[in-house]
C-alpha cells in the first residue's frame, strides 16, 4: 500500500443515498480469484445500458468525469455485502478518497486496508460539494490526511475525522497485518490461558 | 471490573481481547473462521506471497455455497469461472489443512446454515466469515460479524482481527406474535423502524418475552438480518432452547465438557444494571406479515399497507432516493402491494432455507398448486435440511404444488450460479436483500417470510397469508 499523505484530485458528485455494494460492483463479478480488472466492472448496471455500451445518462462515463479521484456519495456509501471487491473495484476505477455523510461499517474498515478514504463530513459540507460537482465538473479540491482536511475551491478547510490507527497506517502505507502479527506472543498467550471453544479437525 | 453490571455483548468482547494498547484498536481473538468460495481466494493468495500459513485450522471450516449450482450433482457445472472457484477453494483446503465441507459431503450448504447444524456455532464464541450474513451465529449468544478479505488474511494467519469497540444496542421484542406472523416480519419490521443504517457502530442484542419464545432457526432470521439495518451484529443470549439446539451436535461438547459449557453458557447474559448506548422497543402483538416495496431493505411496510408516496417525504436526498426506488421497481405512490402480480418465488437463502421455514411454507402449500405462469424455487440451506426435509416429505408437498426442488446453496439470494430472474421479473423472495438487480440485472425483488412467499406462489400475486390459517 502507498502512503497517503496530500493529493488535490477532481470531484464527481453521485448523490444518491444508501448506494450498497451490489450497485459498486455487482456479484457476477465475485467469480474472479484475484483482484484485477474490477475497475471497467464499476458500477456496471448503471454504468452500462443493456446492451453493454455506456449509458451517456451516468455521470462516470461523462467526458468531464475521466480523471477524477474523488467520489462524493449520498449517505450509507456501502451497505450491504461485505465484498471487498467494492474498494478494490473503486480503487481501480482511479478513485483514492470517497466523500458522504456516512459510511456501512464493514465497507469502511475494507477501504481504510487499500488505501482508499472514506471521509465523513457534515451535511453542510456534503451539499456544497455536491453543487460545486454538478456546477463545474473540473473543480478539484485537496485533501491532507496528516491534516485531516479537505480544502475546497473558496478556501474553505474542512476537518474531518479518523480513528489514529487507520491514519497512522494509511499516511506510512503500513499493512495492518503487520501489527498484528507483532502481536503473535500475545495471541499465543492467550490460547495457552483459555482451552480451544471448538475443534473443527 | 467483574463488579460492573456488562452487557452480554460486553462479556463476550471482554473475554477476547488479547491485547488493548492506548489509541489503537483492540486485538480481538477470534474463535471460528467460517470460510467460502467468493470472498476467500485472495486472501489465500497473500498469505502465500507473504510466506505464512494458518495459524489455527481446526478452527476454521469451509465450505462452497455462493457460486455453486442447486442443479442435481450429475449435471456438470458449465461456469468455467465457478468451476475455478471451487477448485482454488478444495487447493488452499488442502495445501493449509483446513476441513472443508466439499461438493460431495453430506454436510455441505449455506455456510450460516452448517455452522449451527454442526454445532460449530457456540455461545460465548467470537465468529466471523468474510460474509455479512455472519450474524446470524449470533442468535446463539455468539459475537459473529462479516469481514473483508484482507481481515479474512489476518484472521488466517494470526487467529485475530484489529476491531474498534462497536456500542450497543437493545433491540427489545415484547408480546406475541399473531398467526401468519414470523421472525421474518420482526426483523422486517425492526429495519423499516430503524432505517438501513440505523444500526451503523452497534451490536444488537435482541431481548423481550417474542425473542425468548422464539426457536433457534427464528432466532437466527432475526440476527441474520442485523447488517440490513446496518449493525454488524446481532445476537440472543443463550437459555435452555440455545442448549437444547446445540445438544449431541457432531462439533458440540459431550459428556462432562458438554455440562460445563452448558454451564459457562448460563452466564452469558445482560447483568441486570448494564448500559445499553441505545434501546428501541417493539410490541410484536402489532406486528402483521411485513413485505419490501422499495430497493432497499428498510423500505418495508405492513402487507397490507399501501406504497408510500415520494411527495409527502420532507428531506430532499431521501424523497429522490425513494423515487428512483419505485421507478426501478415500476410501482405507483398510494397502491396497495396486495394482488401485484408476480413471476417468481424464490424460497431459500441464509435468512431463510432451514427446516422450520420448509415446514411453514410447506404447511401453506399443502394441497394447493403454484398459479399458473409462476416459478417457484425451493432451496434448502444445506445437505442436511434437504435430507431431513425429505425424510418428512416436504419435497413431495412443493413438486406436487408444481415447485422446483433444488440442491442446497445461496441460489438466488446473491444470484451468482445461474439461478437469478429475468430484466423486469418479479419476485416474492424469502432472501435479505431487495438491490437493484440483486437477483438478478433488472429484475425486482419483494422481501417476505416463507409464509407469505407460500400465499403469493399459490394466488400468482402478492398474498396475505393470514386467509391460509385457520
Amino acid at each position: 500500500m502507498n502512503p497517503f499523505t496530500t493529493f488535490i484530485g477532481k470531484i464527481v458528485s453521485i448523490p444518491t443515498e444508501n448506494i450498497d455494494t451490489d450497485q459498486i460492483i455487482p456479484a457476477q463479478f465475485l467469480k474472479v480469484t484475484d483482484k484485477n480488472g474490477l475497475g471497467k466492472n464499476l458500477f456496471f448496471n448503471w454504468r452500462y445500458l443493456p446492451d453493454g455500451s455506456p449509458n451517456p445518462d451516468f455521470v462516470l462515463n461523462r467526458a468531464q468525469a475521466q480523471g477524477a479521484q474523488i467520489l462524493v456519495a449520498g449517505d450509507n456509501f456501502g451497505c450491504g455485502s461485505s465484498r471487498e471487491h467494492a474498494p478494490w473495484a473503486l480503487a481501480a476505477f482511479g478513485f483514492r478518497a470517497i466523500i458522504s455523510t456516512g459510511f456501512a461499517d464493514i465497507f469502511r474498515n475494507n477501504s481504510l486496508k487499500n488505501g482508499l478514504l472514506p471521509i465523513i463530513v457534515d451535511k453542510d459540507t456534503h451539499r456544497q460539494l455536491q453543487s460545486l460537482a454538478e456546477e463545474d465538473p473540473e473543480t478539484r479540491v485537496t485533501i491532507n490526511l496528516p491534516d485531516q482536511t479537505i480544502t475546497l475551491p473558496d478556501g474553505r478547510t474542512v476537518n474531518f475525522p479518523i480513528d489514529p490507527f487507520s491514519k497512522h497506517c494509511m499516511v506510512n502505507g503500513i499493512d495492518q497485518l503487520g501489527y498484528l502479527r507483532e502481536h503473535l506472543s500475545a495471541i499465543e498467550k492467550y490460547e495457552q490461558s483459555h482451552p480451544q471453544r471448538v475443534k473443527t479437525i | 471490573m467483574t463488579n460492573t453490571p456488562r452487557t452480554l455483548f460486553e462479556k463476550i468482547w471482554d473475554n477476547h481481547v488479547v491485547v488493548h494498547e492506548n489509541g489503537n484498536p483492540a486485538v480481538l481473538y477470534i474463535d471460528l473462521h467460517l470460510v467460502h468460495e467468493v470472498t476467500s481466494p485472495q486472501a489465500f493468495t497473500g498469505l502465500r506471497e507473504k510466506g505464512l500459513t494458518v495459524r489455527r485450522p481446526s478452527q476454521t471450516l469451509a465450505t462452497m455455497d455462493h457460486g455453486i449450482p442447486t442443479t442435481p450433482p450429475d449435471v456438470p457445472i458449465t461456469d468455467m469461472m465457478i468451476v475455478k472457484q471451487i477448485s482454488q477453494l478444495e487447493k488452499n483446503c488442502a495445501e493449509f489443512g483446513i476441513p472443508l465441507m466439499g461438493m460431495d459431503s453430506p454436510n455441505r450448504g449455506i455456510v450460516h446454515v452448517i455452522g449451527p447444524e454442526l454445532g460449530a456455532t457456540q455461545p460465548g464464541m467470537t465468529i466471523v466469515c468474510g460474509d455479512s450474513h455472519t450474524a446470524t451465529h449470533g442468535a446463539f449468544g455468539a459475537l459473529a460479524f462479516g469481514i473483508g478479505t484482507s481481515e479474512i488474511e489476518h484472521v488466517l494467519a494470526t487467529q485475530s482481527l484489529l476491531q474498534q469497540k462497536p456500542k450497543s444496542m437493545e433491540i427489545r421484542v415484547e408480546g406475541a406474535l399473531q398467526p401468519g406472523v414470523t421472525a421474518k416480519d420482526i426483523i422486517l419490521a425492526i429495519i423499516a423502524r430503524i432505517g438501513i443504517g440505523g444500526g451503523t457502530g452497534y451490536v444488537v442484542e435482541y431481548t423481550g418475552s417474542a425473542i425468548r419464545s422464539l426457536n433457534m432457526e427464528e432466532r437466527m432470521t432475526v440476527c441474520n438480518m442485523s447488517i440490513e439495518g446496518g449493525a454488524r451484529a446481532g445476537m440472543v443470549a443463550p437459555d435452555e432452547t440455545t442448549f437444547e439446539f446445540l445438544a449431541n451436535r457432531p462439533l458440540s461438547p459431550r459428556g462432562k465438557a458438554w455440562d460445563a459449557a452448558v454451564a459457562q453458557w448460563r452466564q452469558l447474559r445482560t447483568d441486570d444494571g448494564a448500559q445499553y448506548d441505545h434501546t428501541i422497543t417493539l410490541n410484536a402483538d402489532d406486528l402483521t406479515p411485513m413485505i419490501t416495496y422499495g430497493t432497499n431493505p428498510g423500505m418495508g411496510m405492513k402487507i397490507t399497507d399501501t406504497i408510500p408516496d415520494p411527495a409527502d417525504v420532507a428531506d430532499v436526498s431521501a424523497r429522490q432516493s425513494l423515487q428512483k426506488a419505485l421507478d426501478y421497481m415500476d410501482l405507483q405512490p398510494g397502491k396497495p402491494l396486495l394482488g401485484h402480480p408476480v413471476d417468481v418465488v424464490f424460497l431459500g437463502s441464509c435468512t431463510n432455507s432451514r427446516l422450520h421455514d420448509l415446514r411453514q411454507a410447506a404447511s401453506v402449500l399443502k394441497g394447493r398448486k403454484v398459479a399458473p405462469g409462476v416459478r417457484m424455487m425451493v432451496v434448502p440451506g444445506s445437505q442436511q435440511v434437504k435430507m431431513q426435509a425429505e425424510a418428512e416429505g416436504l419435497d413431495k408437498i412443493f413438486i406436487e404444488a408444481g415447485a422446483e426442488w433444488r440442491e442446497s446453496g445461496c441460489s438466488m439470494c446473491i444470484a451468482m450460479n445461474g439461478d437469478q430472474l429475468s430484466p423486469g421479473q418479479v419476485a416474492v423472495s424469502t432472501s435479505n436483500r431487495n438491490f437493484e438487480g440483486r437477483q438478478g440485472s433488472g429484475g425486482r425483488t419483494f422481501l417476505a417470510s416463507p409464509l407469505t412467499a407460500a400465499a403469493s406462489a399459490i394466488e400468482g400475486a402478492v398474498a396475505d397469508v393470514r386467509k391460509y390459517i385457520a
